[in-house]
């Protein structure tokens, strides 16, 4: 029995490793054939990927760029688990980016405090702008594909009104960057100096955290088995005495929440201010990462590092005279071999246990039959 | 036992994180410095980072390309061009700058705004290699910064649609309403009702806030465009990038109606030599002027630093002529330039 359960055990862990392994494989073979298309050598552009992605300086950024799409992803991520299309990641972040930058540009408080401050307005303010979605469906049936669509741009108009000089903004030196007033340095969070390669960002640490609490609740806790249960079936989760309309707007204030933090890592470590280049689509970004990472906290992570290397290495290739556009190329093709690979092995391994299944159940017939031809 | 198999990974995951955070080997630049650049010229070697849109935005961008060629000509010299992405990131940015600085570009040229802070972080660590900046002003020992007094160019083309115009109705189209693009809306609104304080202008910004679509959506610019025209505008001036091929394109297809150009001469530019016609005059914002005097300067072992502008006084910014549309009406332009020149007319830089 215990070799049965070892052997099932090694063959999901195959199954599972087959899937992200198949995309990449078949990305890069798509890959390489775009850039032959365009009537360049393919084997030097990925070796220069390796080498320039792998160099030091370039460590440092994918961890950086990671750190804010690891969050965008579990943000997404508590969404599907829920069976919710949180599409609005987008405009929530960028909200709350905002009101925090404003709030940290005002605070004159003991450095960890305003931090501390900041870090909770812009959870609140992610997760009230999420709620709206969630109440909105639960009470009146929207959609939330829908709501949170509207939502974006809603969060884009009212940044773009208060973000003008003489509101909640001031312009810069040149006269043509409007911008928050910059976080005092006090509010700054720490960083990791790796001298040369650059400043690594002690974000990253939150980030982890958030990857770990993540896992606790969905995987530990009854609110998570509640959660999951409602995504698998709204009916049984009913049945089990779950309440689904206020899981959905639970979820969704969670999923805003943790959205809110993905502009922290800029706002904190970078850029201190908000102004109208802060970077903007990242929401998008952590579907992609969520979908490859297939909600699970250490897939969403390799995903995260993954979209950091890509968005490094294809930058430097534009730089050696590829196609800049080969990085969308890439980025599609590797989602999109994802989410067929996984239901290609999915259903490989549905007929496999369908074949074990079966046969167990005629070895036990079989059996039975000859203990009563016995007896 | 999954338990155990969980845990396990996430141990790993996060010790592979703490082995990539101790950011081992070296660094790209080291790696870097067997490889030289392509092209052939042994002269001044230009790194050029363009803003969205890149070369070919038949405005803004190419008035920057037109430059760089130049000099490239003049100078015998050889161009990197590397183009932004409207997905990217303080660190992208950076990292433009310091792969040209790393493969020995000098001067490097950033063309837009957003190069800003960019510019301030990356000039500091290569301090031997001349950087410029255009629309923005960056402190910094090793740093030009090219900025162009649009709102006065801007208040001419206002003083020639207010003049032109058979409705008393005009139009301005811009790309995203942030201060640079209203420093063109608060000259041209200025011009126009300096001269005949009755014409209606109609104001419309393509996109807002951090939606920078707006200055490369032709679909957005002909659909403004089109809106303004059935309202009955019939000069519209449209400083948008490259969504003003879109409101060109509408207006072309009204009868006595003109477009007004900008940052290039887009009456001479061939990818819209169809609809010349159309085009009344260009607000010219001369970016190559600015870009060619930077590298010229740079080639001469003499970097221009600090803020350069470029103003009407100096030629940064006029009306082009082509087409002869605006010849019945240039003694007036004139007197306004002179105006301008002399100090006579405060031009507003908001609106």
């Amino acid at each position: 029995m215990n070799k049965l359960t070892s052997r099932i055990d090694k063959e999901r862990l195959f199954l599972g490793i087959a899937a992200p392994v198949l995309a990449i494989v078949a990305a890069l073979v798509v890959t390489a054939l775009v850039i032959l298309a365009t009537g360049k050598n393919p084997g030097p552009a990925f070796n220069d990927m390796l080498t320039y992605g792998f160099a030091s300086d370039s460590q440092v950024y994918i961890l950086n760029k990671a750190t804010t799409y690891y969050l965008a992803g579990v943000s997404v991520a508590i969404g599907f688990r829920m069976n919710l299309f949180n599409i609005g990641v987008d405009g929530q972040y960028r909200l709350a980016a905002f009101f925090a930058a404003v709030l940290g540009g005002a605070l004159t408080l003991p450095g960890w405090l305003s931090v501390l401050l900041i870090l909770i307005c812009a959870m609140a303010t992610g997760a009230l702008w999420a709620a709206i979605a969630g109440v909105l469906k639960v009470t009146r049936g929207v959609s939330e594909v829908i709501s949170t669509i509207m939502l974006n741009s809603i969060a884009t108009a009212i940044i773009a009104y208060l973000l003008q000089p003489g509101k909640l903004a001031q312009l810069q030196q040149g006269g043509t960057v409007v911008a928050t007033k910059p976080l005092p340095s006090a509010a700054h969070f720490f960083t990791i100096n790796t001298g040369p390669a650059g400043d690594l960002w002690g974000f990253i640490f939150v980030a982890v955290i958030v990857g770990i609490a993540y896992w606790f609740v969905l995987g530990r806790t009854r609110f998570g088995y509640d959660l999951r249960t409602v995504g698998q079936s709204e009916s049984a989760a009913t049945a089990s005495g779950v309440s689904v309309k206020k899981m959905i707007v639970t979820s969704m204030i969670i999923s805003g929440a943790v959205a809110g933090l993905i502009g922290m890592p800029t706002l904190l470590n970078d850029s201190y201010q908000f102004s109208s280049d802060f970077p903007a689509g990242i929401g998008f970004t952590g579907i992609a990462i969520a979908l490859l990472g297939r909600n699970n906290p250490v897939g969403i992570a390799l995903g995260a590092l993954l979209w950091g290397f890509l968005e490094r290495t294809t930058n430097h290739l534009e730089f050696q005279g590829y196609d800049k556009e080969i990085l969308g190329v890439i980025q599609g093709v590797i989602v999109l071999c994802v989410v067929i690979a996984y239901e290609v092995v999915r259903r490989y391994g549905l007929k496999r246990q369908q074949q074990k299944v079966g046969a167990e159940l005629a070895a036990q017939a079989a059996a039975t039959t000859k203990k009563q031809e016995v007896a | 036992m999954r338990r155990v198999a969980k845990l396990s990974a996430a141990c790993i995951a996060t010790a592979a994180l703490a082995v990539t955070a101790t950011a081992c080997g070296s660094t790209s630049s080291d790696n870097n410095t067997g490889s030289s650049p392509s092209g052939g010229g042994k002269g001044v070697k230009i790194g050029l980072a363009y803003d969205v849109g890149g070369r070919g935005d038949r405005s803004f961008n190419d008035s920057a390309a037109r430059g760089a060629d130049k000099a490239v000509k003049d100078f015998d010299g050889s161009v990197k061009e590397l183009t932004a992405k409207t997905s990217d990131t303080e660190a992208d940015r950076e990292q433009r700058l310091s792969d040209l600085a790393d493969a020995g570009y000098n001067p490097i040229v950033a063309v837009g705004f957003s190069y800003a802070p960019a510019v301030t972080k990356i000039a500091a660590k290569y301090p031997k290699t001349s950087f410029g900046i255009v629309d923005s002003v960056v402190d910094g020992k090793n740093v030009n910064s090219i900025t162009f007094t649009e709102e006065q160019g801007s208040y001419l083309a206002g003083v020639a649609a207010a003049l032109k115009t058979k409705k008393d109705h005009v139009g301005f189209i811009g790309g995203v309403d942030n201060p640079l693009i209203q420093k063109f809306e608060a000259g041209y609104v200025q011009g126009v009702h300096d001269t005949k304080p009755k014409v209606k202008v109609d104001v419309q910004y393509l996109s807002h806030g951090q939606d920078f679509s707006g200055f490369s959506s032709p679909d957005k610019g002909q659909q403004a465009a089109q809106g303004m025209l059935d309202k009955g505008a019939d000069v519209i001036y449209t400083a948008a990038g490259s969504s003003g091929n879109g409101a060109i394109e509408a207006v072309h297809g009204v009868k006595g109606a003109w477009g007004i150009g900008v940052d290039s001469d887009q009456y001479n530019i061939p990818g819209l030599a169809q609809y010349k016609n159309s085009f009344l005059t260009s607000m010219v914002k001369n970016v190559d002027v600015g870009v060619y005097d930077f590298i010229k300067s740079v080639k001469d072992g003499k970097p221009l630093t600090g803020n350069n502008v470029y103003s009407l006084a100096k030629g940064g910014v006029s009306l082009a002529t082509s087409g002869g549309f605006i010849n019945d009406i240039q003694p007036k332009l004139d007197a306004a330039k002179k105006k301008i020149v002399d100090g006579q007319i405060k031009v507003k830089t908001h609106p």
